[in-house]
């Protein structure tokens, strides 16, 4: 079952890449513009489809070389139909010119991801061919590239984005979330690294709660509790939060899967489908349109939104990826939730867990569920990544042998696990 | 303010059925007594401080003079805290009409607002109100009562309406007004401030909240619920900074149900008049829109009223935008002469008015050497839900270096909010890590206000949460909340090893 899925969402990467940039589409919608983050997702997953015989090396090796070309020919001037600026790139860009689309920021912690997956890359082709060798220095220029500390904006915390001809978004990261990859690939630069403080003053936000019988740091939806695992193996790792908790970042996403379970069991605002064994709010598709009455009140549906627990939103919208990707951190409460969701849906197996979300509680005509059109690549790529990592831990030993992932986390003052071992051993 | 907003307010004086509410604040034929100089404590402003603390000194047997420039009460009676809360739950009464069949039963198939019968009501509470506190009581508590414009002349002497008074000790408590507004165009245009706003005579049709502090959320969910189509504009990326983000997305949440539109990052960078209405560009990230309202409210903070006071003659030191200078015991830079509420202090609440003033007289008049910082006062946003907070914020403690660690009870845990159907919200304690100790708390509930009053209780009297686990409370109630989170300090307590010897203790 669980190759089945990770195959289904490698494929949905492989074909929605475009030829000649590399870019992969968003969502699998025709006119669906390119995202980065998906397209660092994207690969990473080539990495995976080589290992599990899914694309061959040249295939692989040659789609991330077209990528790597693109991105680092590309126009980085920051105009409002470049590519990118200061290293960093627009979230989502035109498919086939690869410009700005959309309208859209020039996104920190999506250039972040991006930057995860060519690094990765890197760590996998270690071969000495003259592809090989060309994918590697062009990824080490791409990292080098990116002014991570100009992204502090003169302040002692990164920012969100910035839009050409309006400056940085005004607003930072604020509580825990899934900037941890972008703060460890910030520091490790040997170019234009983050300030240590920077980390600090992240983690100077966090929350550490008792919620539901767990002690935890607090973030509502689930991906951000599963993104950054997707490349780093945090097992056993403790910054100075982590040491003053006793915790550390790994152990936190299996009580934060805990927590998303105990939500849906009380199901608070009644919705249909939510059980012990149905559960994932996420980042994902939902139901748009106007507010309905249900269970007696006006329920607000929410469209694409990051969904969380257990202040919500909620809308009775769930996301089956985001307890596939749970697998890894809780394997005894995820796989029933999987196998309820595998079973179910409308069209063919397995297109509920992979769907962007799905929502039982909104029905058409014939009473059927609303179940997302489309698929969206951020899910595949998490899918394919956090699936590997669960049944090889083939992301987590590549990015051990990056050395900037290793210098990232120990200027954010990681200690423990795979980190001191590498450090005693030569 | 233009003519179309003069004759939107209506403020108590122009209302001529409130006869009562003026002999009670501001008694027409009133004459100024003699003066008994010099005056123990004399104070300058009669809202909740001044009121509080010419209260406590005379019946303590002190000789007050308290002084008066407009009328008794301050803002907090006649446009802040009152007519606000008095407004809001008429406009709650609407919603909850509205979402009737969230209790279970048949909303109207009509509900209209009528205006005028929810200030009436206003009016009626105010005055109630004021009774407790008016020149008459005032007089017969002993308290020299003045009123005119008061202005130091030196350093132990002030002068009112012509008459010199002197004093032993002093206290200013002359409040705080809404700050000027920097939106080119806006004066000009005309606006009203949230607080100025609960006491239009006549609904507007639309209105443009500015800012989305406490007074901003208030006045929009209100206004909202009251049938006025509503648009928030907040320059910050969530509502109520300061306030944990929960609490400021919970907010958030309940506006955009009442059908406020929100624009968040969003600052309003000019106006102009469009035909009768107001036409306000509102700025995000560079992307401008219009809008076209009826009334624009503005709630960006208050000033501190330091004018006119002569200041520099009494040796006091001030500055506009944070207003007289104190030290942890309300002292100004003249030894003689303290400060309370809003004119000195950053949080400008009723209730931390109120505390100040207290705090003045033990202070000013015995030898006491209590400390500012170390009162627990409580605050609250008045939504729907309500925001309460008392004490530090996780970020403070943090920042404090103090581990902290927070116990969350969603209210859907909570019987009787299910019950109620007012299951919205939470109840988070901070207590110190590997302690009992409780740094703070914030509670998002529909009566956040009454249930943060047990934690602000726990924290003055130094009890834990522990000690709140041993408290029984009525059944179902929605404080039980507070009882959960301590049951749920006291199951972390269960270590391994002592389960381990409770077992063994069980099976012997």
């Amino acid at each position: 079952m669980l190759d089945r899925l990770q195959k289904t969402a490698f494929d949905s990467l492989a074909k929605s890449t475009n030829p000649r940039t590399g870019l992969v589409a968003d969502r699998s919608l025709d006119n669906s513009h390119a995202s980065i983050a998906v397209v660092g997702f994207a690969l990473s997953a080539y990495v995976v489809g080589v290992e599990r015989g899914w694309m061959s090396r040249e295939e692989a090796v040659r789609r991330t070389l077209v990528t790597l070309r693109f991105f680092w020919q590309s126009d980085q001037t920051g105009s409002t139909e470049a590519t990118g600026f200061k290293g960093f790139y627009f979230h989502f860009l035109d498919m086939e010119t690869g410009k700005r689309a959309r309208e859209c920021e020039l996104s920190i912690i999506d250039t972040a991801i991006l930057i995860a997956g060519i690094l990765t890359s890197a760590a996998y082709f270690t071969g000495s061919t003259p592809l090989e060798t060309e994918l590697r220095q062009l990824a080490d220029d791409l990292y080098r590239r990116v002014d991570w500390g100009w992204a502090e904006a003169g302040g002692s915390a990164v920012v969100h984005g910035w839009r050409p001809n309006h400056g940085f978004m005004t607003y930072g990261w604020e509580g825990y979330s899934e900037a941890l990859v972008l703060y460890v690939l910030g520091l490790g630069s040997p170019t234009h690294r983050l300030k240590s403080q920077s980390f600090n003053a992240w983690t100077m936000t966090y929350q550490w709660e008792n919620l539901y019988g767990q002690d935890f740091l607090y973030a509502g939806p689930l991906f951000i509790h599963q993104l950054s695992h997707a490349w780093i193996d945090l097992r056993g790792l403790q910054d100075d939060f982590m040491r003053e908790k006793g915790s550390d970042y790994f152990e936190n996403s299996r009580r934060a899967t805990i927590v998303q379970r105990e939500y849906a069991r009380r199901n608070p605002l009644n919705f249909r489908g939510y059980a012990q064994d149905c559960w994932g709010l996420s980042a994902g598709d939902g139901p748009n349109g106007r507010p309905s009455i249900y269970a007696g009140r006006h329920q607000t549906l929410y469209g694409y939104a990051a969904r969380g627990v257990p202040y919500g939103p909620d809308d009775g919208t769930l996301a089956g990826s985001a307890a596939l990707n749970s697998l890894v951190f809780a394997l005894d409460i995820a796989l029933p939730v999987v196998r309820t969701l595998y079973d179910r849906g409308r069209l063919e197996t397995g297109t509920t867990v992979l769907a962007g979300g799905f929502n039982a509680s909104v029905v058409d005509s014939e009473g059927e569920p609303w179940i997302s059109a489309g698929s969206f690549g951020f899910d595949q790529g998490l899918v394919v990544l956090s699936l590997e990592n669960f049944r090889s831990g083939l992301l987590w030993k590549l990015t051990c042998d990056i050395p900037y992932i290793r210098a990232g986390l120990s200027r954010a003052g990681f200690k423990g696990g795979w980190l001191s071992r590498r450090a005693r051993s030569p | 303010m233009t003519t179309t907003e003069a004759a939107l307010l209506a403020g108590p004086f122009q209302d001529t059925g409130d006869n009562e509410l003026i002999a009670n604040v501001r008694p027409p034929e009133w004459r100024n007594p003699t003066p008994q100089n010099p005056y123990h404590l004399l104070i300058i402003g009669a809202g909740p401080a001044g009121l509080v603390a010419a209260r406590t000194a005379a019946r303590l047997g002190a000789k007050v003079a308290l002084i008066e420039r407009d009328r008794l009460g301050g803002d907090s009676l006649h446009y802040a805290s009152v007519p606000t809360k008095t407004l809001i739950r008429t406009s709650r009464n609407y919603a909850d009409m509205r979402g009737a069949s969230s209790f279970g039963s048949r909303a109207p198939a009509d509900i209209p607002v009528d205006f005028a019968l929810a200030m009436d009501r206003v009016r009626r509470i105010r005055t109630q109100i004021s009774r407790a506190n008016s020149a008459s009581r005032l007089v017969e508590m002993g308290i020299d009562l003045f009123f005119g414009e008061a202005c130091f002349l030196g350093p132990a002497a002030v002068d009112v309406a012509g008459v010199t008074l002197s004093f032993r000790k002093a206290m200013i408590a002359t409040g705080s007004r809404p700050k000027e507004v920097d939106i080119p165009g806006l004066p000009e245009c005309g606006f009203i401030h949230p607080k100025e706003g609960f006491n239009l005579s006549a609904l507007p049709k639309s209105v443009l909240v500015v800012g989305g502090g406490p007074a901003g959320c208030e006045a929009a969910q209100m206004m909202a619920r009251l049938g006025v189509r509503t648009i928030i504009a907040m320059s910050e990326p969530l509502f109520l900074p300061g306030e944990e983000r929960d609490a400021a997305y919970t907010v958030s949440e309940a506006l955009a149900r009442d059908g406020v539109e929100i624009h968040l990052n969003t600052r309003a960078t000019a106006a102009r008049m469009d035909g009768a209405s107001k036409a306000v560009d509102l700025a995000n990230g560079g992307d401008i829109r219009t809008v076209t309202v009826d009334v624009v409210f503005v709630g960006t903070g208050r000033a501190p009223n330091i004018d006119g006071l002569g200041l520099e003659a009494a040796g006091v030191v001030a500055t506009a935008e944070n207003g007289i200078q104190v030290d942890d015991f309300l002292r100004t830079t003249n030894p003689r002469i303290y400060a309370a509420g809003d004119v000195c202090l950053e949080q400008k609440f009723t209730t931390t008015a109120d505390a100040s003033g207290r705090l003045v007289v033990r202070n000013a008049l015995f030898p006491g050497r209590r400390r500012m910082s170390s009162l627990i006062v409580p605050w609250c946003t008045y939504t729907d839900p309500e925001i309460a907070h008392v004490g530090l914020y996780v970020r403070q403690a943090r920042e404090r270096r103090i581990p902290v660690k927070t116990f969350t009870v969603p209210m859907h845990d909570v019987d009787r909010a299910l019950a109620d159907g007012e299951e919205s919200g939470f109840v988070k304690i901070h207590v110190r890590e590997g302690s009992d100790k409780i740094l703070g708390a914030t509670i998002v509930a529909r009566h956040a206000g009454e249930m943060i009053n047990e934690i602000s209780l726990a924290v003055a009297a130094g009890i834990g949460l522990r000690k709140l686990a041993q408290v029984v409370r009525a059944y179902p109630t929605q404080a039980e909340a507070i009882g959960i989170a301590a049951d749920n300090y006291n199951k972390t307590r269960l270590t391994p090893a002592r389960h381990w010897l409770l077992r063994k203790w069980l099976h012997r």
